[in-house]
Parts: structure tokens; C-alpha cells; sequence
């Protein structure tokens, strides 16, 4: 029996130039649906894509083979496909592509898809589906993966029908790249890829429903410069969209005409120079002094692209309490979510800042003053919290390297116009913390997901994308053994990437909190990679066994001759495996689903600050860490007032 | 507090997925959903009933607004709209009820279709309350099965909400 599913998009021939009367337009050629495939994305200027073939994609495999405008990077895991086609997207801005088969091949990608759609990434994926006859009888490597990624794609389609081909991956790719970009599937069934149908290109693309791009509102655009003028303690709190807008230029106009303080989150590290000393840093659960008081304590924040995610608010109802807010976002969705916006402003980051900048400019007309003596008072006490609360860290006391070191030495060695990628926990925050970040797309990172594992491909990605530049997995041990397969990736494609794993021998972000919050109970977090245990894997054997260059570090002075031999080494994947000290915690912290106001710049040692009374009659005590000045002793590497 | 929200989405495969997915997923709770074609090949009309305050309700349009197969999302208020839902109920009767239960049938302007010496099924159409009265009027006779559509809404006066979609 034939289950007809109707597929979603019919392709609409180009109307013959010069109306009814001209000469018919030749024949479309009649083609396979995988060859079509493979057609639509070279129409659409993809040049490369990451996938792993099998029975209900094998179609598509074919003329791959032959396509000469496209590289097909064989990985060797879905996911990693996944993350290499997310890290080339967020480093080059292009959509990235990843494909792969029915079933388990499908499931694979989506740890991937879903990190996308948080993070907003213009991902395209092609899954092969089972015989359209034969879906929904449980077939072989049967999944119904439209239904399963429903919840994290921006969209998705199943195509049953070679004629439908074109336009449901043209319609894919635009929906993955304009507005707030994010994940789209494209499910096809194997009947439809070995259909032959016209190949018809253009397309027309039929999508009524969708509507990426809203005018900016030039009203909403002047009440938000008012605000910024009559503003005492404003912040620009920026977050990714700003990235993926590629509006750093004009947001840096903007921080300059204004002269308000900037604080980049997580996903917007690179949006706004570090080096400009507007500034502040990143803000969040373990942001900067200054950039977590400013927010906190403003009068005034410009949400640029920014989501006011809980690791950046803490406790929402208690975020920033006495500020107003310009939410400027381009999901109209995001404004209003979690904080009421006294002036929303729909529209594109990029557009916004520069329109924004203006209008402040036309307002300010008259005033003589300098953008830095606008708000000297906020600034004031902004630089006293960055005198008094400079980011730092204490040297080890086991001997072993200092993580923070380590990284901070790869940044300050490899420099602006390389590309970091990372995994997630103290490695990712440290890497977000002491790298200094110039410009957008240098910093790649799975910052809503949280997904383990997301470093060596994402660096895998980025370094395809863009070849000419130093690209570093700044990696975990924990993570480093959920994804490294594609080292054997990297190696057979001359992907040369650098992967420095900070090796710390344990799920260092939860043991962390173990020791905060679990009373150092270290259940299931020692991963026996490290100093003094079996060293299973050894992460340099199994390097060597990948056929990358292996090297392990353990003292701080062998560390920049590593860092250096890294960037030396350009004909295959090096792995640095940096013995660093388990006991290394990230600071400064807010505790979880507390105000940001209990920012703790190290171990029992809070900032006063102006507000200093508990809001709202909070009890502090209630989530904090005991006071116990004994436990000093469990934790040697917190830095001390001075 | 409850809203009824019309929907105008393009007729695709998985849409009510997508749509009761998002309802479900944002921990919205939908109280009523009904579902047909409107007037414009291609498009269909769903009619949903939400049970959310203001604020929420504000974001459940936004994020439905969202799904790429949805054109329009209009929010119909009870004053300006006719809301009316459709109960068919079948009731126990016997010698000594039938004729008080075709009574209350007369009363509601409901109509019987069809009548066994045990049981009448009883079709009503009307706003929530006219059903619901009918309903707990009924109750003591017996309810043996009840089966009832979602709200449907449809704006009151001359304008439609197709108007400026574009026509295939």
C-alpha cells in the first residue's frame, strides 16, 4: 500500500522572459532527486559538507562522488558532523551543511541540531528516510526524525517526491540563514531520491508564513537613544546575535558615541573588542566583577542580540532590579520573555546599532561633552571595581599547571585572528575568560545546549571554513573523549587544528560544584586521565594512534615551547595534553537561582557593593557555600583580597 | 484566564504536531482546539482555546507565530466574536422520562437524532454556557455518552481574516 504523504513545497518554473510571446524555454533536464541534491546545493554556493553515508542516503552518495564544487568531509560520527557544520558556520558566517542517513544516522544528529537551535546557528541537515512506502511500518533504520527534531529546528520537511527536491532544500537554506538563523531539517525519502523528475532552478520559494525581517521601528529607535541620553548608569549588555548580525563595527560606533559601558556574554565573546576599554567583560554565572555589578546595578541596559539567559540573570526577578530596558532582538519572541521591555525594538543587530547611533548622535547634537564624561560617575565606580576585581587566579599548590595559565599562554601566543573552539565546563569558562577576544567568529563555544564534546569538531568545521587560520579546540578530558574520533577525520583532510586539552583528569565543572555544594563528595566525576592515575586513554598515544602529534605538558615551563611547536606544526592535528591541576576552580561564581548580587570574586569573599543589603530580604546564607574559613585549605588556587 | 486565538496555517503534513507540540512544549495549557479548512484552498483554520494570563498569552502568539506554516494568529474577544461548540449527548430514558428530557430538548432549542426505546441522543449547538446548562439539566436523567467538538469562532461584521492573504 502507497501511503501518499504530500510533500510540502512544489518548485514553480521561471516564467519565460518577455511574456507568452517568447520562444518556449528549453526542457528541464530530467534528473534523479539526488542528483538534485547535490545540484541545489552547488546552486546555492555550498562548498562543503560533512556527512557519513548509509542504506536510505546512499542515493546521494553517488553523485557526490562526481561533484566537483563540493568537498564531502567523511567524518566519523553523525554528530560530529553535527558540530563540524555548526563550528563552520559560526566561524565563517556561511550556512553549514551536514548529511546524514535514516535512522540511528539521523538520531545521531541530534545532539547537534539541538545545540544549533539554542544557539542560533544556520545549520542545513539532509537525512536520508526509508522507502516512502514503507514509513511508518517500523522499517529498517526507521526514525521519524521530522517528528523528533520538531522541537529544536527552526523548520523542517519531509520530502516524498524527486520533483520537490530543489525547492525544499532552497527553502531550507534561506529559512537556516535570514532572520534568526537556527537549524533546518530536510528529511528524503530514499523513493524520492532515486526518482528521476525536470530539475527546475530557480525556485520560487513558497513560503507565505515566513516573515525573517521586520522594518526597524524609527520611533521605538529614538525612544531608546532618549533613554540612553538621560541615562546615568546604562550598559550595553550584548549578546550573540550581535555575532551572527556581523554589527560589531556598528556597535562599536555605538559604544563610542555613547561612551556606555559594554559587557559581552558567553555567545557574544569577540562581538566587541576586549582590548576597547569600554569592555567590562563577559557578565554571568561566572562573569567579571565589573560586568556582573554594572548589569546588576544599572539604570539603564540596551539588550543587544542578548536572550537574558538564567546563566547571565541568576534570579530573573531580582536581575538588575532598578534598571529600565531596550530589548533589541530580531525574534520578536526573545523581547519580553523573561524581562518586560520598556522599549522593544525589533530588527536585525547590525541595523539596530547603527540606527541606534545615530539617533543618540541627532539627540546629543548640543552637548558638548565627551562620549567618556557622559556617564563619569557610573564610570568611576566601574573602574574601581575593575582595579579592585581584576580577573585573576592563584598559582597551584600540587605542583601541577595552573589551568588558567595554560590557556591564557595559547591566546596570548596564537593571538586575535586565530579561532578557539571549546567544550563545556571550567575549561570553556576559563577560555572565555582569559583569552582576549578581537573580533567576531573567533570564538566558538556551545553556549545554551551545554554539549560535551562540542570542541574537536566545531574546531574541525571552523579550520574547513576558514583554512588560512590557527583554529584550537581548547578541550576537557571529559569532552575530549566524547567527540575525539574526528581526529581521524582531521588527519586523513589535512585539517591541521590544535587541540589543547586541559586535563585536569575529571568532570572538572561538576566536581567544582561537588566541592561547593556536595560537600566535596566526588561522585562519578574522576575520569583517570591525569597526574597519578592508570591514564586511560593516554591522550598522547592515542594522538600518535590518530596519527596527530602528541605532546604532554606538566611543567609551566614547557608550556609556551608546546604552544609555540603547535603553531609550528601545520601538517597535521597536534594534541596538547596539559596535566593541570584537579583542584582549580572558576571565579568569580554566582551561586545558581540567586541574584547576581551574591557575586563571589573567590572562594567566601564577596564584593560589597552600593546596594549592599540583601534585596527582598533574601537570606544569602540560604545558597552559598559554608563560610567555613577552614575550608580555605580545600581550596588553594582561590585568589585572595589584597 | 481563557483566550480564544483563530489561527490561519498552511494545510501541510504535521502541522497540528507542530502547533500542539509548541503549545505543549512552552507549558501552555490549550483547553479547546478545533480544526477545518477556512475559505482559502490550502489554508486551514484552527480555532484554540488557551487558558493563560496576558503576558504568557503574548508570548504563545509570538512563538506560534514563529512556526513557518502559520500566517496568522488573531486573538477574537467574546464581545465582537461568535463562539459556539457543537455536544451530542446521549441520554438514558425510559416511559416515565422521555417526555421530561423532550421537554428540556424543546427548551434548548436542541434537537434529537436519534431515539431507542433505552436511550435519545441529543445534538446542541451553542456558547459554552448554553451547553454546559444543558448539560447539568440532563445530568440526573443519566448521561450514558457525550462527545463534543472544539469552540469554533468566527468574528462578527463584514471583515474577514483572510483578507490580505494572499489567494492561489
Amino acid at each position: 500500500m502507497t501511503i501518499p504523504i504530500p510533500t510540502p513545497l512544489r518548485a514553480v518554473p521561471r516564467p519565460a522572459p518577455g511574456g507568452e510571446h517568447a520562444t518556449r524555454a528549453p526542457e528541464p533536464e530530467v534528473i534523479t532527486g539526488a542528483e538534485a541534491v547535490v545540484r541545489t546545493l552547488e546552486l546555492l554556493g555550498v562548498t562543503d559538507v560533512f556527512g557519513l553515508p548509509g542504506g536510505a542516503i546512499l542515493p546521494v552518495y553517488d553523485p557526490l562522488l562526481d561533484a566537483e564544487h563540493i568537498r564531502h568531509i567523511l567524518v566519523r560520527h553523525e554528530q560530529g558532523a553535527g558540530h563540524a557544520a555548526e563550528g563552520y558556520a559560526a566561524a565563517s558566517g556561511r550556512v553549514g551543511v551536514a548529511i546524514a542517513t535514516s535512522g540511528p544516522g539521523a538520531t545521531n544528529l541530534v545532539t547537534a541540531i539541538a545545540d544549533a537551535y539554542m544557539d542560533s546557528v544556520p545549520l542545513l541537515a539532509i537525512t536520508g528516510q526509508v522507502f516512502s512506502t514503507l514509513m511508518g511500518t517500523d522499517a529498517f533504520q526507521e526514525a521519524d526524525i521530522v517528528g523528533i527534531t520538531m522541537p529544536i529546528t527552526k523548520h523542517s520537511f519531509l520530502v516524498t517526491d524527486a520533483a520537490d527536491i530543489p525547492a525544499a532544500i532552497a527553502s531550507a537554506y534561506h529559512i537556516a540563514s535570514t532572520g534568526r538563523p537556527g537549524p533546518v531539517l530536510v528529511d528524503i525519502t530514499k523513493d524520492a531520491q532515486q526518482n528521476r523528475a525536470p530539475f527546475v532552478w530557480p525556485v520560487k520559494l513558497d513560503l507565505p508564513g515566513y516573515r525573517p525581517v521586520a522594518k526597524v521601528h524609527g520611533k521605538q529607535v529614538q525612544a531608546a537613544a532618549a533613554l540612553l541620553a538621560s541615562a546615568r548608569r546604562p550598559v550595553l549588555y550584548v549578546g550573540g546575535g550581535v555575532v551572527r548580525a556581523r554589527g560589531s563595527k556598528e556597535l562599536i560606533d555605538l559604544a563610542d558615541v555613547t561612551g556606555a559601558p559594554v559587557v559581552t556574554t558567553l555567545m557574544a565573546r569577540g562581538a566587541f573588542p576586549d582590548s576597547h576599554p569600554a569592555n567590562l567583560g563577559m557578565p554571568g554565572m561566572h562573569g567579571t566583577v565589573p560586568a556582573v555589578l554594572a548589569l546588576q546595578e544599572s539604570d539603564l541596559l540596551v539588550s543587544i542580540g542578548a536572550r537574558f539567559d538564567d546563566r547571565v540573570t541568576g534570579k530573573a526577578s531580582l536581575f538588575a532590579p532598578n534598571a529600565k530596558v531596550v530589548h533589541i532582538d530580531i525574534d520578536p519572541a526573545e523581547i519580553g520573555k523573561i524581562r518586560f521591555a520598556d522599549v522593544p525594538i525589533v530588527g536585525d543587530a547590525k541595523e539596530v546599532c547603527g540606527d541606534l547611533a545615530e539617533a543618540f548622535r541627532e539627540q546629543t547634537a548640543g552637548d558638548d561633552r565627551a562620549a567618556g564624561e557622559r556617564y563619569a560617575d557610573w564610570w568611576e565606580y566601574l573602574r574601581g571595581l575593575q582595579s579592585e576585581f581584576p580577573l585573576g587566579y592563584a598559582p597551584t599548590t600540587d605542583g601541577l599547571l595552573s589551568p588558567q595559565l595554560v590557556i591564557k599562554r595559547i591566546g596570548e601566543l596564537s593571538g586575535p585572528e586565530a579561532v578557539y573552539a571549546s567544550g563545556v565546563g571550567q575549561h570553556q569558562m576559563w577560555a572565555a575568560q582569559f583569552i582576549k577576544y578581537e573580533r567576531p567568529g573567533s570564538w566558538l563555544n556551545s553556549g545554551g545546549a551545554g554539549t560535551m564534546g562540542y570542541g574537536v569538531p566545531a574546531a574541525m568545521g571552523a579550520k574547513v571554513a576558514e583554512p588560512d587560520r590557527v583554529v584550537w579546540a581548547i578541550d576537557g578530558d571529559g569532552c575530549f573523549q566524547m567527540t575525539n574520533q574526528e581526529l581521524a577525520t582531521c588527519v586523513l583532510n589535512q585539517i591541521p587544528i590544535k587541540v589543547a586539552i586541559i586535563n585536569n583528569s575529571s568532570l572538572g565543572m561538576v566536581r567544582q560544584w561537588q566541592t561547593l555544594f556536595y560537600d566535596g563528595r566526588y561522585s562519578n566525576t574522576h575520569l583517570n586521565t591525569g597526574h597519578g592515575t592508570a591514564r586511560i586513554p593516554d591522550f598522547v598515544k592515542l594522538a600518535e594512534a590518530y596519527g596527530a602529534l602528541g605532546i604532554r605538558v606538566e611543567r609551566e615551563e614547557e608550556v609556551d615551547d608546546a604552544i609555540r611547536l603547535a603553531l609550528e606544526t601545520n601538517d597535521r592535528p597536534v594534541v596538547l595534553d596539559f596535566v593541570v591541576s584537579a583542584d582549580a576552580m572558576v571565579w568569580p561564581m554566582v551561586p545558581q537561582g540567586v541574584s547576581n548580587s551574591y557575586i563571589q570574586y573567590a572562594r567566601d569573599h564577596a564584593p560589597s557593593w552600593e546596594g549592599d543589603e540583601a534585596p527582598d530580604g533574601q537570606d544569602p546564607d540560604l545558597y552559598l557555600p559554608s563560610a567555613d574559613p577552614q575550608d580555605e585549605s580545600r581550596n588553594p588556587t582561590a585568589p585572595r583580597k589584597r | 484566564m481563557s483566550h480564544v486565538l483563530s489561527l490561519l496555517v498552511e494545510d501541510k503534513p504535521g502541522l497540528l504536531t507542530r502547533v500542539a507540540g509548541l503549545f505543549a512544549r512552552r507549558g501552555f495549557n490549550i483547553e479547546s482546539l478545533a480544526v477545518g479548512h477556512s475559505e482559502v484552498p490550502g489554508l486551514s483554520r484552527i480555532t484554540a482555546v488557551v487558558d493563560v494570563e496576558d503576558l504568557p498569552l503574548e508570548q504563545v502568539t509570538k512563538q506560534l507565530n514563529k512556526l513557518v506554516n502559520v500566517i496568522k494568529i488573531v486573538e477574537l474577544e467574546p464581545t465582537s466574536s461568535v463562539l459556539h461548540e457543537h455536544v451530542m449527548i446521549k441520554v438514558k430514558v425510559d416511559n416515565s422520562t422521555r417526555s421530561q428530557v423532550l421537554e428540556i430538548v424543546e427548551l434548548f432549542r436542541a434537537s434529537v437524532v436519534d431515539v431507542t426505546t433505552e436511550a435519545l441522543v441529543i445534538e446542541v449547538t451553542g456558547d459554552t454556557q448554553k451547553t454546559g446548562a444543558l448539560l447539568k439539566v440532563l445530568e440526573p436523567y443519566g448521561i450514558r455518552e457525550l462527545a463534543q467538538s472544539g469552540l469554533l469562532a468566527i468574528g462578527r461584521g463584514p471583515k474577514s481574516i483572510t483578507e490580505r492573504i494572499p489567494r492561489p
